[in-house]
């Protein structure tokens, strides 16, 4: 069986198109960035987690109504089901007096799944080491490419990835999903993956470059088609086994495999659309800057 | 070289499957040493799969106190703790300047562990009773005990203790049936009522774990927040047999010196021990009477002995108190909810990637399907071999990597077909796709790898897991497309002499 033949789509005469698209995306989530805002989990910003087991069904009304009494009002209750619930707080109680009261109060036996307590500055410092393993991995990559190629694919490339981080911050962002070190480690992966796409088609615009003579245009639109097979179903596959995890997997890896999905999504979109648009719009403004000058 | 790796892989796993395919009830019947033993070389679960508390400590030095020393003498009082608490497997490790990271598997009890961690050490003197004596009351126990437990069979306490390089000691096994012999009520009545029984540190010696046992005096005779200082060097006086060995210089203030004075003036021969958190770390024979304050242990074994003792005798006289910067527990049911849905997830995911593959490749899906598996089972082997620790990031690192790994297989598949296309014969569709795919497979899993490399840099426990996983994945799906899959193309193709391939 076979998606495409010899697929002969014109991806690149559109570039425009999708750029505008793209950057529409980008604009839209960098606004989000600096107004909404992230919202970090308590790896990130410090807190409490309380992840308890309640013998008896207590709905969510009765639980924050009981956490109110304490002054935990403001804390954020998640539901997973009536006998599952997980607080967060960024008050600092000592979970274990929390739990005494919540017993009699809601009088149901409640046992402790998990707990996450992480002082401010440790959180703080977390946050920093985060954003620097990201920037750290695109570097690695930059340098990985340019050697590899040469820095125009290696600037398309890192835009590209750049491109895809930011959008799934973006999606992050505007469903209000906490970032947590598993999501950080998602992002991460995420830069690996979406290189890898990337090199695979600039892998074939080099290849092709050799033994074909004409416009780069063509060269690298014929790439794109030609391994666009390729990239639909490593695509495909992966992002096969990450719905089944954001399916099966729990509540723990809900969030990291949910990243994962996004990134790998806007991913294959980038390396489809993006990267050899990228490259083949730095070559024609060359080209026409050459003419002009002769 | 492949039936190598196959060989290799199933040994690396032969000690994980067999520990854990057995019931809980036929390792409850096992010994506990062998338990212990067989767990050891199976692959290790992340605390947040099998349950427990994970700690981030920061050290805050009182005065100008070097942070690392006192970093480091905090990681032996709680080492001394933990150790006395009988955690399976703790581990105590410094991060940093001032942290201390903490993980006790299994411990549930959180006040517990704070109050082990958060309160401030005890080290003081005690006299030790003289062998001969701690005897005599050891036949007393035996006596009383024999009476109060009449079908046990002759001395239930002494048969457990022997004498080793002239200490009482016993087997680490038994610990706790000792200390529920030694806290029954008629054996507290034997005791005499200013001495009591305190335990030293767990050594190893023959291959076993012994314990020592000692009657001391029950209040303090020299208290230890009187020390100055200690400090670990070589000896370097007047007896020719200690010359170069390690000893601890150790310095009282004034108050502290009277009372050495007196105590080592009025027992001169008799054994001093060092107690820490109600724990012997040393028992010292008192030579001489030391009027000065300025007293000096030798008879250590090894330097590095020497500076525990001195880094242990400095936590009389400095409190390092130390802050819980980060808590993280994790009960045992959510941990094996998080395995059955890790195993379910990755079952089924591969699953619907391998007929995915059949349906898509046909002939080559099946190869790809076997190099899958492959995959997967040196992915554990080697994560058993390099003692990794599977996590709950690390399982969804596989499952990701069953998405990701048939890339390299799909990569040339599609260079076939490409060749194929071009009107190539099978076979030298199948050389060239397979020389021209591997460049393209190498520079970019290569990338994934150096993400993983940095997640492994960046995470701690967990997400190191991941990192690991996802980099052995890699690695490994370049392996099994590059020579696995080539060697069954081959075999079909030159062996069998097949024609037609379905790619």
């Amino acid at each position: 069986m076979e998606f495409f033949k010899t697929p002969n789509i014109d991806f690149l005469s559109k570039r425009r198109f999708f750029f505008t698209i793209s950057g529409f995306f980008f604009l839209f989530s960098i606004i989000l960035i600096f107004t909404k805002g992230p919202s970090y989990g308590i790896d990130f910003k410090g807190g409490t987690l309380l992840h308890i087991h309640t013998n008896n069904d207590v709905s969510p009304s009765d639980l924050r109504g009981a956490l109110g009494e304490i002054g935990l009002a403001k804390s954020e209750i998640q539901d997973l089901s009536l006998k599952e619930h997980i607080i967060k707080y960024s008050e600092d109680i000592e979970p274990d007096s929390i739990l005494k009261f919540l017993t009699k109060k809601l009088n149901t036996k409640i046992e402790i799944e998990r707990t996450e307590r992480v002082g401010p500055r440790i959180g703080h410092e977390l946050r920093l080491k985060a954003i620097y393993a990201v920037l750290i991995g695109m570097l690695l990559m930059l340098i990985y490419i340019a050697i590899r190629f040469n820095l125009p694919f290696g600037i398309a490339a890192i835009l590209a990835i750049f491109h895809d981080v930011i959008i799934t911050l973006g999606v992050f962002i505007l469903l209000s999903r906490d970032i947590t070190v598993p999501v950080i480690a998602a992002f991460l992966t995420i830069v690996g993956y979406s290189i890898n796409d990337s090199i695979v088609v600039s892998d074939r615009i080099r290849e092709n470059l050799k033994k074909r003579q004409g416009r780069f245009i063509d060269i690298a639109n014929r790439s794109i088609n030609e391994t666009l097979s390729r990239t639909i179903v490593t695509s495909g596959t992966t992002l096969l086994v990450l719905i089944v995890l954001l399916l099966l997997g729990g509540p723990l890896l809900f969030d990291f495999a949910f990243a994962l999905t996004i990134g790998v999504i806007v991913g294959t979109y980038s390396s489809i659309f993006i990267v050899g648009a990228l490259v083949t719009e730095y070559e024609e403004r060359k080209k026409k800057r050459g003419v002009r000058k002769r | 070289m492949i039936l190598g790796v196959l060989v290799f892989s199933i040994i690396a796993l032969f000690p994980t499957l067999r520990y854990y395919s057995l019931s809980p009830e036929e390792l409850s019947k096992k010994p506990k040493e062998e338990v212990r033993r067989m767990l050891k070389r199976a692959l290790a679960l992340g605390l947040d799969l099998k349950g427990g508390m994970y700690l981030v400590l920061k050290v805050k030095p009182v005065e100008k106190e070097n942070v690392k020393e006192a970093r480091n003498r905090v990681l032996e009082i709680i080492r001394n703790r933990i150790d006395q608490w009988g955690v399976f497997e703790p581990v105590i490790q410094p991060a940093g300047d001032d942290r201390i990271i903490v993980q006790l598997p299994g411990v549930m009890d959180r006040e517990r562990a704070r109050e082990l961690i958060g309160k401030t050490a005890v080290l003081n003197f005690h006299l030790v009773e003289d062998i001969d004596n701690t005897k005599k009351i050891l036949d007393k126990i035996d006596d009383a005990l024999m009476k109060s437990l009449k079908e046990s069979a002759e001395s239930p306490l002494k048969r457990l203790l022997f004498l080793y390089r002239g200490d009482i000691v016993f087997e680490e096994v038994y610990l706790d049936s000792i200390k529920n012999m030694l806290k029954r009520e008629e054996i507290k009545k034997i005791t005499p009522k200013d001495k009591i029984f305190l335990f030293g540190k767990s050594f190893e010696a023959n291959g076993k774990k012994l314990r020592s046992i000692f009657l001391v005096n029950r209040e303090p005779d020299v208290k230890g927040r009187y020390i100055q200082n200690a400090i670990h060097s070589v000896y370097q006086g007047g007896d020719p047999a200690l010359q170069n060995t390690p000893v601890v210089n150790l310095s009282f203030d004034r108050r502290g010196a009277i009372d050495f004075a007196r105590v080592t003036g009025e027992n001169v021969g008799k054994r001093l021990a060092i107690v820490l958190d109600s724990i012997v770390q040393s028992a010292p024979r008192i030579i001489q009477k030391i009027p000065t304050g300025n007293a000096q242990i030798t008879g250590i074994e090894s330097m590095e002995e020497a500076r525990d003792l001195a880094i242990i005798l400095k936590a009389g006289a400095l409190p390092a108190p130390v802050e819980i910067e980060e808590e993280r527990s994790i009960g045992p049911l959510l941990g094996k909810d998080s395995i059955k849905r890790g195993i379910q997830s990755a079952v089924l995911g591969g699953i619907l990637v391998m007929i995915f593959m059949v349906i898509y490749y046909m002939f080559a899906g099946t190869v790809a399907n076997l190099a899958l598996i492959l995959n997967l089972i040196i992915v554990m082997a080697l994560l058993s071999a390099f003692h990794g620790t599977l996590t709950l990031p690390g399982i969804a690192g596989l499952v990701l990597t069953i998405g990701m790994s048939v890339d390299a297989n799909v990569l040339i598949f599609e260079r076939i077909r490409e060749e194929l296309r071009a009107g190539k014969s099978l076979r030298a569709a199948v050389e060239a796709g397979f020389s021209r795919a591997i460049i393209t497979i190498l520079d970019a899993n290569l990338t994934t790898i150096i993400a993983a490399f940095v997640l492994i840099w960046f995470g701690t426990g967990p997400i190191r897991g991941f990192g690991l996983v996802l980099a052995l994945g890699i690695a490994a799906s370049f392996f099994t497309a590059v020579f696995v899959s080539r060697t069954i193309f081959d075999y079909f193709l030159l062996v069998k002499k097949v024609k037609k391939l379905l790619i």
